[in-house]
Formats: C-alpha cells, sequence, structure tokens
C-alpha cells in the first residue's frame, strides 16, 4: 500500500505575488529535514504539498515526527493513495483503516471531491465508504457531530486519498524567508524559547555565544550546542560562534563600579555581536529578555544596552512570564538541557546589588576608562566556529 | 572437544569490538562522568554518545534512555516505579504468566504489599491474545505489562495491537515491554509499539552481564528504587558503569538484525525439520515464534539428564529458563503441557555465531541421549 504526506499551508496561502518565494522555501524546508531518511517526492498542487517516499521501507513515523516541526505549516496528514475509482477506494479504506477503527467506538466519513468529473458526489462517496466500513468494523457506530475518527477521502487531480484526521503542523512562516538574525545564547532557559519564535517568524539563526574559560567550562559550551541543536529541529541549520570572554570580563571587574558590572558586560556584548551579526549577514539581534525579570533586564537597564546595539534588538518574550516561557521550553524540548547546573557568563561575577536604573552617561563614563575596545577586537577575531544542524 | 554453544537466549559470547571497548574505557576513560573537570567530560561524552547509540536502535531520544545493571532491573524499576508512582490512582495491575522472573517474581511482591494482579494465560505456544490483556484492564489498572518475546518457548507477542487497544480503551494505563529477547533479535521502533516502558539487556546481544536499560517515554512519571546522586536522571542514581555501558552500545553498534535473523532461520528451520519427524519428540514452540529459540521435549528423559548428557558432549542448552534452575517453568506449565512434557523440555537458542554444524551435534547428541539415557 502506497503512503504520503499531504501538507496544508498556513499563511503562505494568502500571500500574494510572492506565494512561490514562500513555497518554493517551504518545500526546501521540508527537504532539508527529511535529510537521511530515504528519497522522496515534494511537490505543490491546489495549495497541498505532497510527500512521496519512493520506497515503501521508509519510517512515515519519523517523516511525520520532523514534518511537525517545519514552520509555515497548518496541518498534514498520512494518507493512503488510491486510483479515483470506488473499487479502488474500496479495497484499500478497510485495511488502511484498520488500526484506527479497530479499537474505536464512532466515527464519521467526509468526502472531499475536488475533481468534479468523478462519478460519485461527496455526500456519497462519504455514504458508500461509510457503509463499507461499518460492513468490516460491525462494533462501530456513525456520529456526525462528534466522531473519535474522521475519515477523510478526498478525490482530486491525480488521485485519490484516504486518511484518517489530520495532524496539527508547527504553524508560522518557512525559515529562509524572514531574513537572518544573530541569538544570543548564554544556556539558560529564555534564549533557545526566543531563537524558536523568531525562527516560527521565517527568520534564519546564527547563535552567538560567550565563552569565559576557566570560570565557564567545556560542559556550559557542550551545553549549548546540545539547546541550539534542539533549536534546529525547527529552525534549520545554525552557525555558532563562540566568542572568548574571559579577558573582557576581567577587566570590567577590575577597572569598573561593581554595581555596573552585569550592564557594562551586557554592553560589550552587544558590541561585539553588532560586529559578528554584520559579519554573518545578520540584519538583527535576538535576545531573551523579558520586562523585569532580573536587574539586566529592567527598562532602564535595557535602554542602556540597546544603546550599544548598532541594529536592531528583537525580544520576543519581553511580555511573557516565566511559566509561559518554561511552557514552551518544555515544548521545543530544551528545558530539562537549560536546567543543567553549570556556571555560564552572566553568573560569572554578578555583583551583589546591581544597579537596576543605571544612567547611560554614567555607565559610558565608566566605560571608557576602561579601554575595553582593544579587547573587543581581541574577542571577535579569536571567535571559534561550530555548524550545527 | 569443539564446543556448541546454543545457549544464547541465556547469554552470549561478549564480541570482541563490545569487549575492546570496556577494556579501552576502564584504561583510558576511568574518570567519574559526573566529575566538572575535563577527563571528567570526556568521560560523559563517551557515556552520552553510548545513550544515543542505543537510543537510535530502537528509536527513542537519548534522554529515553537510562542505564541500568541488566534486565532484571530494568524489569524492576519500570514495575515498582509504576506501582508506587500511580498507586493513587488504582491498584490495579495486568501480567502474563509467561513473564520472566524478573517481572513475575516483581508482580507477586505487589500482590503482598496490596496490588492486585491479574496474570493472563498463554495458548499452547505459549502466545497471549491481546484481547485477553484488554478485556482484563479496568478503571482500576494502573499498570500492563506483557514481554515482547518469551524467553522460554520464543512465543511473539501482540504488543502493537495491545497498546493500540489501550490506546483507546484506557489510556492513562502505563504499559511496560520486557523487549530483552526482542532487542536486536527483530527490528522494532518505540513510537510503533507506543510502549512507555521498555526493557533491554546488553548480555544477550554480545556485550558483558552487568548492564541494561529501561526505555522511558518522555512525560511517563516513574519513582526510583534506589536514592543517591543525580545520575541517569534521578531515577537510577550511583556512578555509571561506563566501561559496560560503552561495550553495551558498541554490541549495539555492530547489530545487523535481518542479517542474524536471516543466519539462525536457516539454523531452526533445519533443526526443527529434523526434530519433528523424530519418534518421541515433542516441539513446544510456535512455528510462527522468534527464529532465535526452539524448544523441545524429548519425550522420558528429563530435561537435566538430557542437558548434561549434551554437555559432556560439547553442546550447551537449557532446560526451561536459565534462571529457573531446578524449579519447575512457571511457563511451561501455564501452557498447559502435560508434566512429562514439561519435566522433559529442552531449550535451544542461537546467535549470528552458531552453525549447521552446532546443530548437528544437537541432534547427534539428542539421538544419542534417547538410545543410552534410561527412561521413566
Amino acid at each position: 500500500m502506497k503512503e504520503i504526506v499531504l501538507i496544508k499551508l498556513g499563511e503562505i496561502a494568502l500571500k500574494g505575488l510572492n506565494r512561490h518565494t514562500f513555497e518554493a522555501a517551504l518545500k526546501k524546508n521540508i527537504k532539508s529535514t527529511l535529510y537521511g531518511l530515504g528519497y522522496f517526492k515534494v511537490s505543490i498542487a491546489q495549495s497541498t504539498i505532497y510527500v512521496t517516499p519512493q520506497s515503501e521501507s521508509i519510517d512515515m513515523d519519523e517523516v511525520c515526527d520532523r514534518i511537525s516541526r517545519v514552520f509555515g505549516i497548518v496541518s498534514f496528514s498520512r494518507a493512503c493513495v488510491c486510483e479515483k475509482t470506488m473499487e479502488s477506494i474500496f479495497a484499500h479504506a478497510p485495511e488502511y483503516l484498520s488500526e484506527e477503527l479497530k479499537y474505536a467506538k464512532t466515527f464519521k466519513v467526509e468526502a472531499k471531491r475536488s475533481d468534479k468529473k468523478f462519478p460519485l458526489t461527496s455526500p456519497e462517496i462519504s455514504r458508500e465508504v461509510g457503509g463499507l466500513l461499518l460492513e468490516h468494523f460491525p462494533h462501530l457506530t456513525v456520529d456526525v457531530h462528534n466522531p473519535e475518527v474522521k475519515v477523510v477521502v478526498e478525490v482530486r487531480d491525480f488521485g485519490a486519498y484516504i486518511r484518517a484526521g489530520a495532524m496539527k503542523g508547527a504553524g508560522g512562516i518557512p525559515v529562509g524567508t524572514g531574513g537572518n538574525a544573530a541569538i544570543l545564547i548564554s544556556g539558560g532557559i529564555d534564549s533557545p524559547v526566543a531563537a524558536y519564535m523568531l525562527a516560527k517568524r521565517g527568520v534564519s539563526l546564527t547563535a552567538i555565544h560567550f565563552a569565559s574559560p576557566p570560570y565557564t567550562s567545556e560542559r556550559a559550551e557542550d551545553k549549548v550546542q546540545r539547546l541550539l541543536r534542539k533549536v534546529c529541529r525547527y529552525a534549520g541549520p545554525i552557525t555558532m560562534v563562540t566568542v572568548p570572554f574571559t579577558a573582557l570580563q576581567e577587566r570590567i571587574k577590575d577597572e569598573c563600579p561593581e554595581e555596573l558590572f552585569t550592564i557594562i558586560m551586557r554592553r560589550m556584548m552587544m558590541k561585539i555581536s553588532s560586529i559578528i551579526a554584520e559579519k554573518y549577514d545578520c540584519s538583527a539581534l535576538i535576545t531573551g529578555e523579558s520586562l523585569g525579570q532580573v536587574a539586566s533586564q529592567t527598562i532602564s537597564a535595557i535602554a542602556c544596552t540597546d544603546d550599544a546595539a548598532d541594529m536592531p534588538v528583537f525580544r520576543p518574550l519581553i511580555g511573557m512570564d516565566k511559566e509561559e516561557i518554561i511552557q514552551i521550553s518544555r515544548k521545543i524540548d530544551t528545558f530539562d538541557i537549560s536546567i543543567e547546573p553549570y556556571e555560564d557568563c552572566c553568573t560569572v561575577f554578578t555583583p551583589k546589588h546591581p544597579r537596576t536604573k543605571p544612567v547611560l552617561k554614567f555607565v559610558r563614563y565608566a566605560e571608557e576608562d576602561a579601554h575595553l575596545d582593544e579587547l573587543i577586537d581581541e574577542a571577535v577575531e579569536n571567535v571559534k566556529i561550530t555548524e550545527l544542524r | 572437544m569443539t564446543e556448541h554453544y546454543l545457549d544464547n537466549s541465556a547469554t552470549t559470547r561478549v564480541s570482541e569490538a563490545s569487549a575492546e571497548t570496556a577494556l579501552r574505557l576502564m584504561r583510558e576513560e576511568y574518570a567519574n562522568p559526573s566529575s566538572l573537570h575535563s577527563k571528567g567530560f570526556s568521560a560523559s561524552k563517551e557515556l552520552e554518545s553510548a545513550r544515543q547509540v542505543v537510543a537510535s536502535a530502537i528509536g527513542a531520544d537519548s534522554t529515553e534512555i537510562y542505564f541500568t545493571s541488566g534486565g532484571t532491573e530494568a524489569n524492576n524499576l519500570a514495575i515498582f516505579g509504576t506501582a508506587y508512582a500511580h498507586k493513587r490512582k488504582g491498584m490495579h495491575i495486568v501480567s502474563t504468566a509467561t513473564e520472566h522472573s524478573s517481572v513475575y517474581e516483581s508482580m507477586l511482591q505487589l500482590r503482598k504489599e496490596g496490588f492486585e494482579v491479574t496474570f493472563i494465560s498463554p495458548d499452547s505456544f505459549g502466545r497471549i491474545s491481546a484481547e485477553d490483556v484488554l478485556n482484563a484492564v479496568t478503571d482500576k489498572t494502573i499498570l500492563v505489562s506483557v514481554m515482547y518475546i518469551n524467553n522460554e518457548v520464543g512465543a511473539i507477542n501482540p504488543i502493537a495491537d495491545i497498546a493500540a487497544g489501550l490506546k483507546r480503551k484506557a489510556p492513562s494505563v502505563i504499559f511496560h515491554v520486557d523487549a530483552v529477547q526482542a532487542f536486536g533479535k527483530t527490528d522494532f521502533k518505540v513510537q510503533k509499539l507506543s510502549a512507555h516502558l521498555l526493557t533491554l539487556s546488553g548480555h544477550k546481544i554480545h556485550a558483558p552481564k552487568g548492564v541494561g536499560a529501561l526505555y522511558v517515554k518522555k512525560g511517563v512519571r516513574i519513582l526510583p528504587r534506589t536514592f543517591g546522586g543525580k545520575q541517569e536522571g534521578k531515577i537510577r542514581p550511583g556512578t555509571e558503569s561506563l566501561p559496560l555501558i560503552g561495550a553495551f552500545s558498541s554490541a549495539v553498534r555492530e547489530l545487523d538484525i535481518s542479517q542474524s535473523i536471516h543466519t539462525v532461520s536457516t539454523l531452526r528451520s533445519y533443526l526443527w525439520d529434523r526434530l519433528s519427524v523424530m519418534k518421541d519428540i515433542v516441539i513446544n514452540s510456535p512455528q510462527n515464534g522468534s527464529p532465535f529459540i526452539l524448544n523441545f521435549s524429548v519425550m522420558g528423559i528429563r530435561s537435566e539428564t538430557m542437558l548434561h548428557h549434551l554437555a559432556a558432549l560439547g553442546v550447551y542448552v537449557s532446560s526451561g529458563s536459565a534462571c529457573s534452575k531446578g524449579g519447575k517453568s512457571h511457563v511451561l506449565s501455564s501452557m498447559g503441557l502435560a508434566d512429562n512434557i514439561a519435566d522433559s523440555a529442552i531449550r535451544v537458542s542461537f546467535s549470528k555465531y552458531n552453525t549447521i554444524a552446532d546443530c548437528d551435534a544437537l541432534l547427534e547428541g539428542v539421538r544419542q541421549g534417547m538410545e543410552k539415557l534410561a527412561k521413566r
């Protein structure tokens, strides 16, 4: 029996003349997410994408699992391919649906006929297939309002398809259609979620991570790589840029007022990230900041850090509660990794009483006195690149 | 004397690659994977890559694999861990009369602790029916535990059917599968089986004894049986045995399931064809059972007598299950076999290393035994 995946497009279908760009990106993303599972034909017709495996031994569960994480898809379903005759539909339906119907109590059949040349009308198809299934599974009853299993028979241009229900897609728009941005990632709960949210809006990601050995360990860096690999499942391949940050942090600690340590450190991160982002063709930065979560995430602190960035800074979590953020991090499977207890660069040298309402002018003075610029160049020159997928 | 080892469901010879991995890890990666220094980190990377290998072999995520000291510990952890975690929802458990003793005895222990356990009986070939299992499930049921492949006769149980039925009928029931005799011997993926908990063992697939794993589906809660450090998600604390775990993953890497099935199927049908035409021999395994196991009875000769006679010729087999030496097999009796058949049961179990010569040695030994040994 031949099985395929039918994918319904999301917002893309509403795009005007750009639609083809979006569709092409989505096709490319679907192909690349299925890499390694076998050969597939991916084609578009009647605003549906058909993913046709070229061999019967392909693991369709894994295919569906991966497709469920591709942005730009509202819903998708596995379906059995039949010829466009009632005989063929009758021959396949009972066997294909047996797993679903064997243990169900109620069902209904819904038919969709986009090929109007097909001899039976939609209600006729529903009735016939429903009758056949009742014969094969006599324990079932029909419930048109609230069925346990909804069987759909679609008669389209190239064939007829039988399926049981549909699965929800990841929503959003295809990655690669929304430009490039760089996510600042430390290893906590928030930044992977922020990365996920921008990827959902079509943004391709580059990741920037600050490492401060020996204050932070290789385990912390490994943790960030594992987090990013989880994000890759949604966002596609990510280039990770690791910035050596020790010298800067030590200089800030030695030369700047203690209560300004965090804010100046974050400004340095913004400056370095802006330079790196530009190099990697990114036009914005992304952070996981949420207003009021910690001292460096008050309005005045954010105003100070923003001042150091040379490009827009997106903060998709700005209005979210920790609980809401955790919920998403569990969904994208980063939570358990995020809570592993390794020191990261943000927790090194944290002042006892950080300034919650820093004044930009004084922050700048403190920074100038510390002559940090030379160290910025050094950090940018010595970055380490890791390709993740 | 040439050795003919036909007791591979009891345990297997450790493969060269697996033994080498264990030795390398003992000599080079001796740091504690939980130590923060780079030597510890390197050990923990070895640990995590081993976990990844075992996980992908069954289609799981690496965070769903918890290493244990073997199948028995994994089965105990699955059963008691689920029973204690969910007992407020109900205290009824469904299992089968053909389970391995590490499941069976755990169930009897839970019974003593106040749980109600229903054991489903098999048909005369040791097979469990999905319908029987599902019919035994009530609204008080918290756990269903069914083995994938029986270790004594090789019957294959309808795991996917039971899982599909449970999903519809009682979606909150935890489904545990003891897959010790199935892992590496039949191709399965946890998503397809829809098991919540699944037991694996290393030494049945040419890894050393003392290592196994429990698959725990993400989101399924079980309680630990031992308490200590934060290893294995606190479900199985204690410093990880990296040499054994690494050796386990290296044995998993070597698995070529379709090739082994091909090899042992040939051997099994060779034996089957010859044994079934011999007088006074009854075959106890189902014909469509696991190709790795063949159980038969030589009428009138006690299992142990035949076993020792064969061993003297260098042919090693089991009487019933090696784990229950001496005692009568609860599996064979539950199949309704007459006492004289159960008492004379011999289990032959293959691995990819066996050859036709091993089968011939066995056949010759059985023939000799039937002539020479005193009948009762």
